[in-house]
């Protein structure tokens, strides 16, 4: 998508989360993603190198989490977990569904020294 | 995957760069409550609130922030804004060729002297710009430069540069790219995707984020589905399929064909958001 710039909202808030004398470095980052979010992982970890130099988070581990992709299925009217977008409904089959989680982009915490 | 594109590499008209004012926005620290009591363990009472195997309590910060925290507080501006002057906003979406700038100068034609704005953002050029302007519309063109998608940052300055008036119409027409522009709020009322007879039923189960995103589609050109073989049926249940809520409009840029219904659903939606703030 666009993962350039993700990472680079990451840093300013990683940046801002370990300013002061108190962190030396950050040694790890966990994300969020939902299935959903259109986020390409290896395309964020590959950005993520290049755009955390330079930081205090340069060279540090990014973890990434994966959160389910969930649905509102417009025929049986439940709540479901898909995997791909365009899954049909597990409880009914059917083919009317709308996203209502999984585009989750967020960042947890991060480990620093 | 786009990862040529970056944020704050975009110019607002007029402006030779995009500037790093330094807006205020939420975000989250660490908090450190420890609660102590003999005799009992807890986990998950650190500093992160929260116990993870292999990383030491002590030196975890929890951030819990969303990674688009910042386009979405410069959003959220943009939204308090645009209610203040009892604007309405709409974000319209498509592929490159599907016809935006004009239906849009078709629109504000059809919209006769109704007040409204256009922001316009591509990559290079002031073309689309320069169109609005001939219908006699008040336009700003964004440059996003190398970047793939308008953010509320970029939006947040174009409206400087408008002069939008009480109860109008604001028009913003993103790169065209159905990708990225889904995932980044402007503060618009309403995504508009706009979908051409010419890009084939199945663009829909392509690209769904974007149609998920949309709150109506017009699907455009329909003057040329005789000639395309297309199946205009079809390229509704597919936009069903991702999205089982969206409104769906036939239209013709063209020839006219379905643009009042498109103009009495925009002055409808501008009418209830009115309506809804002055019942606040």
């Amino acid at each position: 998508m666009h993962e350039m710039s993700l990472c680079e909202g990451i840093r300013r808030v990683v940046e801002q989360a370990s300013a002061g004398d108190g962190i030396a470095r950050v040694t790890a980052v966990r994300l969020e993603i939902g299935r959903f979010a259109g986020v390409e992982k290896e395309a964020l970890r590959f950005a993520w190198e290049i755009v955390m130099r330079g930081s205090k988070a340069e060279g540090a581990r990014l973890e990434m989490i994966d959160l389910p992709g969930r649905a509102l299925c417009y025929d049986c009217m439940e709540h479901v977990e898909i995997a791909h977008r365009l899954d049909p409904c597990p409880r009914c089959g059917g083919g009317k569904l709308m996203p209502d989680g999984g585009d989750e982009m967020r960042i947890k915490d991060m480990e620093v020294i | 995957m786009c990862t040529v594109c970056g944020c704050g590499d975009g110019t607002v008209e007029g402006h030779a760069q995009a500037h790093g004012h330094d807006h205020g926005h939420a975000h989250g620290h660490g908090h450190h409550h420890h609660h102590h009591h003999p005799g009992d363990m807890h986990f998950g009472q650190g500093p992160a609130g929260v116990e993870v195997p292999g990383m030491s309590q002590e030196r975890l910060i929890e951030i819990e922030t969303g990674i688009l925290s910042r386009n979405d507080g410069f959003a959220a501006a943009n939204r308090a804004r645009l209610a203040a002057l009892g604007a309405f906003a709409v974000n319209l979406v498509s592929s490159p060729g599907s016809g935006k700038t004009t239906l849009l100068c078709a629109t504000i034609r059809a919209l006769g002297d109704a007040p409204l704005a256009v922001i316009e953002g591509d990559q290079q050029t002031s073309n689309d710009a320069d169109r609005i302007r001939e219908t006699g519309a008040p336009a700003c063109q964004v440059n996003t430069g190398k970047g793939c998608h308008l953010d509320a940052h970029m939006v947040g300055h174009a409206m400087d540069h408008l002069d939008l008036g009480r109860d109008s119409t604001l028009f913003i027409e993103n790169v065209g790219n159905l990708v990225c522009p889904a995932a980044f709020d402007l503060g618009e009322d309403a995504k508009v995707a706009i979908l051409s007879v010419t890009e084939g039923e199945d663009k829909p189960l392509k690209y769904p984020d974007m149609f998920t995103a949309a709150r109506i589609a017009l699907l455009n050109k329909v003057d040329l589905a005789p000639h395309c073989d297309v199946d205009l049926d079809l390229y509704e249940a597919n936009l069903r399929r991702v999205n089982p809520t969206i409104e769906v409009i036939r239209l013709s840029a063209r020839t006219g064909e379905g643009l009042a219904d498109w103009t009495a659903w925009l002055r409808a939606e501008a009418q209830a958001k009115r309506r809804a703030r002055a019942a606040e």
